[in-house]
């Protein structure tokens, strides 16, 4: 995507463009709707810029090979929906355990199970932060347009690489499939990251040391092929990435990862608020959800009423700071439409508590929820 | 003049997890005279493995190597390979994690031809979780999860392999340490995915449970019943019958995957059509 001016883009394809603008080189996928165009982009454009695309045999060989490719140091990335995303988990669990950047894209479309393939739904956004068992924190990105797809996907690259964590885009089957015009930032505008690479000698190397480098509590990541010769597994290990059986040597490996991401929450928290000023009444809306919700603050606007939407772009870690900023403004209530049976309302209402009303608007089975119903929740609000 | 080990090993991380009389430290062992006998460079050689008790042989050498989840490891060593194609990649596998839950990487992997070295220790059961039966246990042997004998038939590794397309397959056991390097080394030379069976015995949760009692008892079994593929091919089938045969099963010229897609890249960007 060479040439500069707006595109009709797709959420999917922004996705793809996004990520190869952030450094893509390596994608593995298995076909799953409503994520399949982003294979099918990869597919296409990644050989054009040196990358290399495959489709493997089922989604936990995707995030593997995912998974091997980028500890050989090419930024990698897969994508899925529902059942696919289910089948990553152990691999995702991997990644986080063994701290290899990379970033997963699951598209909601409806479930359990099979679901309504061609339906969207926001049903995993709590899958997507607890999927794969252990104690761990989870980045969890999620874009409410055509070029958040894009501007999201580079930044899921870039807090992958610099923190050496997997990081999840969580579209919806509506951003997924929503085509909008956009202008893409130019190369100049966009800030690309890269992992940060040993420097020290090679021998004395420790994969999992995290004094060593610039960024605090993130060891810096050689690359598979270069003569460092580490180790790298997913059972708890040391700093030398040797398995550990010392009750003091694993719980400082388990909770330093959780804390590289934990003591960085707020940096991580990325929120458009809109009529925060003067607001009682607050809607906590994300994805696609967000966009009926932007139309439902303002119309409630128009009519008098001082609501306020918090958007959120970055649902994991939870964004604490945030709400806790609400709270503190006396709301009469907050309300969280979700297209699912409430999954996000209840990270909202523990950091709300009893300050005021915390009201769950949900729908299932893949039907939008309408301004019109955000709207008149607002007002039964007020 | 002897090999030195050191060079090879992680010494510092023994002793090892394997039980006395374990084979596996002698298809270990095979995998380093293999490679010090071809003289490769041990920069750039990555080891994969999945989990198993064979799966903790990497933490023990001293390449670069990845320690992954059961029965995945081709998958990953799949992601290395395509992203430095001019890496040996080594994947070390049990036979449960090779052909049991990992099957599905296996079969594809030969399929693709994509240059991987795949060597299975093969102790036809599943050591690590203490003697339950895997796809290569035979008819009528015990197992935790087989208290009246296997009922279910096993796989030929090999003929899965050449099956899928592999384009080298070959058979070998801890009795045959020799030959078994040998096999090794072909395999590693072979420019594409290729495959080796390595037999291995496991005292602790095969032979006690199966009137094998000693490790000697178990590598005894291997020579007794092993066959060289020369001669399998002109027994009758009668013959053949409890016996299997050892050596290169197959081996073929096919392109190999990761270089495949390195001319695409190559005719893709040549055309410029970005
Ligand atoms: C997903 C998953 N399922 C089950 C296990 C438990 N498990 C660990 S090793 C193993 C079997 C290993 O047997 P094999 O591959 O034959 O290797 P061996 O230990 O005999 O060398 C099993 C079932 C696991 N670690 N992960």
């Amino acid at each position: 995507m060479k040439d500069a001016g707006p595109k009709l883009l797709q959420g999917n394809e922004a996705c793809v463009e996004g990520a190869i603008a952030a450094g893509l080189k390596f994608f593995a996928g298995y076909p799953i709707t409503p994520s399949t165009e982003i294979a099918e982009l990869c597919a296409l454009r990644l050989p054009k810029v040196g990358g290399k695309f495959l489709q493997m045999e089922d989604e936990i060989a995707s995030m593997a090979a995912v998974c091997g490719a980028s500890l050989a140091g090419l930024k990698s990335m897969t994508a899925t929906s529902g059942p696919g995303f289910s089948l990553k988990q152990e691999n995702i669990g991997f990644a986080v355990e063994a701290e290899i950047p990379c970033v997963i894209v699951n598209v909601q479309r409806v479930g359990p199970s099979t679901g309504m393939p061609t339906s969207p739904a926001q049903g995993d956004v709590l899958q997507a932060r607890w999927g794969t068992h252990g104690d761990h924190e989870m980045v969890v990105l999620c874009p409410s347009s055509v070029l958040e797809a894009y501007t999201l996907t580079v930044e899921a690259f870039n807090i992958s690489e610099t923190l050496r964590t997997p990081v999840i885009l969580l579209m919806d089957e509506v951003v997924g499939h929503l085509r909008e015009k956009v202008v893409l930032p130019s190369p100049q505008e966009l800030v690309v990251k890269d992992r940060e690479l040993p420097a020290g000698a090679k021998e004395a190397y420790k994969p999992y040391a995290a004094d060593q480098g610039r960024i605090k509590g993130v060891p810096p990541l050689a690359r598979f092929g270069d003569g460092y010769k580490f180790h790298v597994t997913g059972l708890t290990h040391g700093e030398d990435g040797f398995p550990t059986n010392s009750p003091k040597v694993g719980e400082k490996q388990i909770v330093r990862i959780w804390e590289k991401i934990h003591s960085r929450r707020k940096e991580l928290s990325r929120v458009e608020m809109l009529y925060p000023e003067d607001a009682e009444v607050f809607v906590y809306a994300y994805g696609s959800t967000a966009r009926s919700a932007k139309r439902a603050v303002k119309e409630a606007r128009a009519q008098g009423i001082r609501a306020c939407l918090i958007r959120a772009m970055t649902l994991w870690p939870f964004i604490e700071d945030v709400l806790s900023d609400v709270k503190k403004k006396h709301p009469k209530a907050v309300i969280v439409p979700e297209m699912n049976l409430g999954q996000m309302v209840r990270p909202v209402k523990r950091v709300i508590g009893d300050a005021c009303p915390v009201i769950p608007l949900n729908k299932v089975a893949g039907q939008l929820i309408e301004p019109e119903e955000i709207l008149a929740a607002i007002k039964e609000a007020v | 003049m002897a090999l030195s080990f050191e060079k090879y090993l992680r010494t510092q991380k023994m002793p090892h997890i394997w039980c006395p009389g374990c084979g596996h430290g002698i298809v270990t062992q095979a995998i380093i005279r293999a490679i010090d006998e071809l003289g490769l460079n041990t920069e750039k050689i990555a080891i994969v493995s999945g989990i198993g008790c064979s799966s903790r042989a990497p933490g023990y050498l001293n390449f670069d190597t990845l320690h992954t989840t059961h029965g995945r490891a081709i998958a990953f060593a799949t992601g290395i390979k395509m992203a430095r194609p001019e890496l040996k990649v080594i994947v070390i596998t049990g036979d449960g994690d090779a052909a049991a839950i990992g099957g599905n990487h296996l079969i594809h992997a030969a399929r693709r031809n994509i240059g991987l070295t795949v060597v299975c220790f093969d102790n036809n059961i599943y050591g690590m979780t203490s003697g339950q039966y895997s796809p290569l246990t035979p008819v009528g042997s015990f197992a935790s999860t087989a208290p009246y004998g296997m009922l279910e038939r096993p796989f030929d590794l090999c003929e899965l392999v050449v099956g899928a397309g592999g384009t080298f397959a070959a058979r070998s056991t801890t009795y045959h340490a020799r030959h078994l390097v040998n096999v090794i080394k072909e395999a590693l030379t072979h420019n594409g995915f290729s495959f080796v069976d390595a037999l291995s015995q496991c005292p602790t949760y095969y032979g006690r449970r199966n009137k094998l009692r000693t490790p000697l008892d178990m590598m005894n079994w291997f020579r007794d019943h092993a066959v060289p593929v020369s001669t399998w091919e002109k027994m009758p089938p009668e013959e053949r019958e409890g016996k299997f045969p050892i050596g290169v099963i197959k081996k073929v010229d096919a392109p190999e995957f990761s270089e495949v897609y390195s001319g695409l890249i190559e005719k893709v960007r040549e055309r410029g059509d970005e």
